[in-house]
């Protein structure tokens, strides 16, 4: 029986069947109807952010810590304009959220009403699919529709933007199983002769490598666990990107480490130098690929993409496998093992002694300091404090960024949150207000940079009211550290405004919001003082005053290859030329 | 310069896409094209389906293989699209646009426009002692020439409904 209720009603039904706990939101006038329904039950947790981009990456944090889809409530106008970041940002790393967007009255659209914005025509480009709904005979199904949408295929952010009268206005219910929409049937199986022509490859391949990334983790737990499996079972070495980090164990022999610009060495030399590159789950984004027309070229490429415009879009695929990570690899694992399970035994094995050499480079080390606590041993510091808990990370966007993912290990997926394809400052924070309320015993740890964090730092009230013990990780150099290195190896060393010279006292903020400060200035304080952040039961601000001039290394250049990757400051001189510097 | 990628041949592909009949489809699939760079050289879009609010898309584009390629992924990709049709590469096909094409002269240059509108087997659609509104369909290049041929006898307008195609053949898309 379909059950007519007014439009807010409707909305927290669908929210309800869909099996949503936690909400992100802040209010307004074009949302209050919903809000009241919020107000009348209890199923539905709402975490009030501070600002709307908070709402967009703590639905993030929450999405990609547990794979359930994450959902924001935003009113009309700044409201929704507010949140289009996080949705670009959840558009370009893979990630489900559902935006619910309050709009002005229908009767006033187009009126320059007051909080009035063109927001599907805002949010177009910027989700996966967006819904103006008009009439509340629609709503369910296009609630419906937008978790459908958000979590299959490709994940990805969408936005349902509804009219104040229309949550208002009575309509009919319908369920989920009665909103399915017939134009949108995303490939999950791949093509078996594709399959094959892959197998056939990996079977003869002497230098092969596995090149996973974020779409084995959206994929599930499967995807990693046949990964884990295949990999074990040919002895091929793993490298990932970014995204990808945690499906492959870093504490494994065969895992090379990150790849691309700031990756290792060894998992860039070896992408360079191999002669086929299993691609599972990764779009060969230009911080991977390095310069295209020196990517990798001895090798052939198999590329398996859920996402059909992702295959041949950058580098041309030899073998292109269009479905799910989880359900290809299971296809492609036992079509291997039924021709027999070949490899080419002694070329894989020397292989390895190939990349044994490279990775004899060891190319993360750092001059250390007895004086300055260098940001790559606070890392260090801080994963020998947490190996054995229960941690979550999320970093902001920069150097801290890249020293996380070079120094902090995951041995399991959706414990790494970051913001990989937009690169939004900011993230970090909200992030991990997400991550905590969908893990509320966890370590939630956001590595961040002092600039990153002044972006979004409102969230730590949040944080306060919600009780949610985030430990914010401030490496602190007091300069826009990315940038600085770009304007130092790029443009004649004139650091154009990448410093900060009015920083407020980090201790005192944390003080002032109701959180703890610990502040760290030497070396020989660090390990106390990361004990003294863990042991706080509640949201610390960690001021960890790190080494001002320290640069990122190992380092591709823009404009060069993999094989041309920089490892210390020394071989920075006159390493990038002008056509790289247009790259950036 | 050595970091860019090679140029590669520019194709001319008309594709045939079915979508749903609902409000921005259309920005949608122009946005696709604007976002990247891409070329529309003529779009055309009516409803087909009025039973199942479908509409037939047919856009003619200008790129690189790997661009068409994308294109054609990319369109797939959209949540309202039901299918994606390369009508270029699909097979043999028949490419139709109509025109409306105002002249205004008289004397010996208006004879002449009556007379090669015939030649092209246009239709009058309006005329006044001094004007001629012809009807033309073909192929776009048909077209083409004759409004080249209508410059100097007093063109005035043209109004062009892009190109609408099918594949020949019994079979649908």
């Amino acid at each position: 029986m379909s059950q007519t209720m007014t439009g807010a009603e409707i909305v927290l039904k669908a929210l309800k069947d869909q099996g949503v706990e936690v909400i992100f939101g802040y209010p307004g006038g074009a949302v209050l109807p919903i809000y009241d329904e919020i107000f009348k039950q209890n199923h539905i947790k709402h975490v009030l952010v501070r600002h709307e981009q908070g709402a967009a990456h703590a639905a993030e944090g929450y999405a990609r810590s547990t794979g359930k889809p994450g959902v924001l409530l935003v009113t009309s106008g700044p409201g929704a304009t507010n949140a289009v970041t996080g949705l670009q940002d959840a558009l370009m790393d893979s990630i489900p959220i559902i935006c619910i967007s309050g709009q002005v009255g229908t009767f006033l659209i187009g009126t320059d009403a007051f909080q009035e914005a063109d927001t599907v025509g805002i949010t177009r480009p910027c989700t996966k699919h967006n819904w103006l709904v008009k009439d509340a005979n629609d709503l369910a199904k296009a609630m419906h529709q937008a978790f459908q949408v958000a979590t299959t295929g490709r994940p990805g952010p969408v936005l349902v933007d509804i009219p104040k009268n229309v949550q208002m206005s009575p309509g009919v219910y319908v369920p989920a199983r009665e909103a399915k929409r017939k134009s949108y049937n995303p490939q999950t199986r791949g093509d078996l002769s594709d399959i094959r022509k892959a197998v056939e490859l990996i079977e003869k391949a002497e230098r092969p490598i596995f090149y996973t990334g974020g779409g084995v983790i959206n994929s599930g737990p499967n995807a990693t666990r046949l990964l884990r499996e295949f990999a074990r079972a040919t002895g091929f070495p793993v490298t990932s990107t970014l995204m990808g980090l945690g499906a492959y164990p870093a504490s494994d022999k065969q895992w090379l480490g990150m790849l691309g610009m700031h990756g290792s060495y060894e998992a860039n030399l070896a992408m360079h130098g191999c002669d086929v590159m299993i691609n599972i789950g990764a779009r060969f984004d230009d911080r991977i690929t390095g310069r295209l027309d020196a990517f990798s070229p001895g090798s052939k490429k198999i590329h398996v993409d859920i996402d059909p415009s992702s295959i041949n879009k950058a580098v041309r695929a030899d073998v292109g496998i269009i479905g799910d990570c989880a359900v290809v690899l299971e296809d492609m694992l036992r079509i291997w093992k039924s021709g027999g399970s070949k490899i080419q035994k002694g070329a894989v094995k020397d292989w390895w002694k190939q990349i044994a050499g490279w990775r004899a480079i060891d190319c993360f080390r750092y001059a250390p300091s007895e004086t300055t606590i260098k940001p790559q041993y606070a890392l260090q510091r801080l994963q020998a404090a947490i190996e054995k808990k229960d941690f979550y990370i999320t970093t902001e966007v920069g150097q801290h960024q890249m020293w996380a993912a070079q120094f902090l290990k995951f041995e399991e997926p959706n414990r790494w949150m970051t913001s990989g394809g937009l690169g939004t400052m900011g993230y970090g924070v909200p992030a991990a207000i997400g991550v905590q309320m969908a893990h509320p015993k966890s370590l939630v740890i956001d590595v961040a940079g002092e600039a990153s964090f002044l972006m979004t730092m409102q969230e730590m009230s949040t944080a306060v009211q919600y009780r949610l013990p985030v430990k914010i990780f401030i490496l602190n150099n007091e300069r826009l550290g990315m940038v600085r290195q770009w304007q130092q190896l790029l443009h004649g060393e004139r650091y154009s405004s990448s410093y900060s010279e009015a920083l407020p006292d980090f201790v005192k903020l944390a003080e002032a919001f109701g959180c703890k400060g610990i502040r760290a200035e030497k070396p020989e304080e660090l390990d106390g003082a990361i004990a003294e952040m863990l042991a706080y039961d509640g949201p610390v601000i960690f001021d960890c005053m790190v080494e001002k001039h320290e640069n990122c290394f190992p380092m591709i250049p823009s404009g060069k290859g993999h094989h041309e990757m920089l490892l210390g400051e020394a071989e920075t001189e006159g390493a990038i030329d002008a056509a790289g510097a247009m790259l950036v | 310069m050595s970091v860019m990628q090679k140029p590669e041949t520019i194709e001319r592909h008309t594709m045939a896409v079915l979508v749903d009949n609902e409000s921005g489809v259309l920005a949608r699939i122009i946005g696709l094209f604007s976002g990247r760079g891409y070329n529309i050289e003529s779009l055309t879009v009516a409803e087909v389906d009025h039973n199942e609010h479908l509409s037939r898309i047919t856009i003619v584009t200008t790129g690189s293989p790997m661009v068409i390629e994308q294109i054609k992924a990319l369109l797939t990709k959209l949540v309202p699209v039901h299918k994606v049709v390369d009508i270029t590469v699909a097979g043999p096909s028949v490419e139709r646009e109509l025109a409306l094409i105002k002249v205004r002269s008289t004397g010996e240059k208006r004879v002449e426009a009556l007379r090669l509108n015939e030649a092209f087997r246009g239709r009058i659609m309006d005329t006044t002692l001094e004007s001629f509104v012809f009807e033309l369909t073909g192929d776009p290049g048909k077209i083409d020439a004759f409004v080249e041929l209508m410059r100097p006898l007093g063109l005035v307008d043209v109004a062009r409904t892009g190109v609408a195609a099918i594949a020949r053949g019994p079979e649908g898309m």
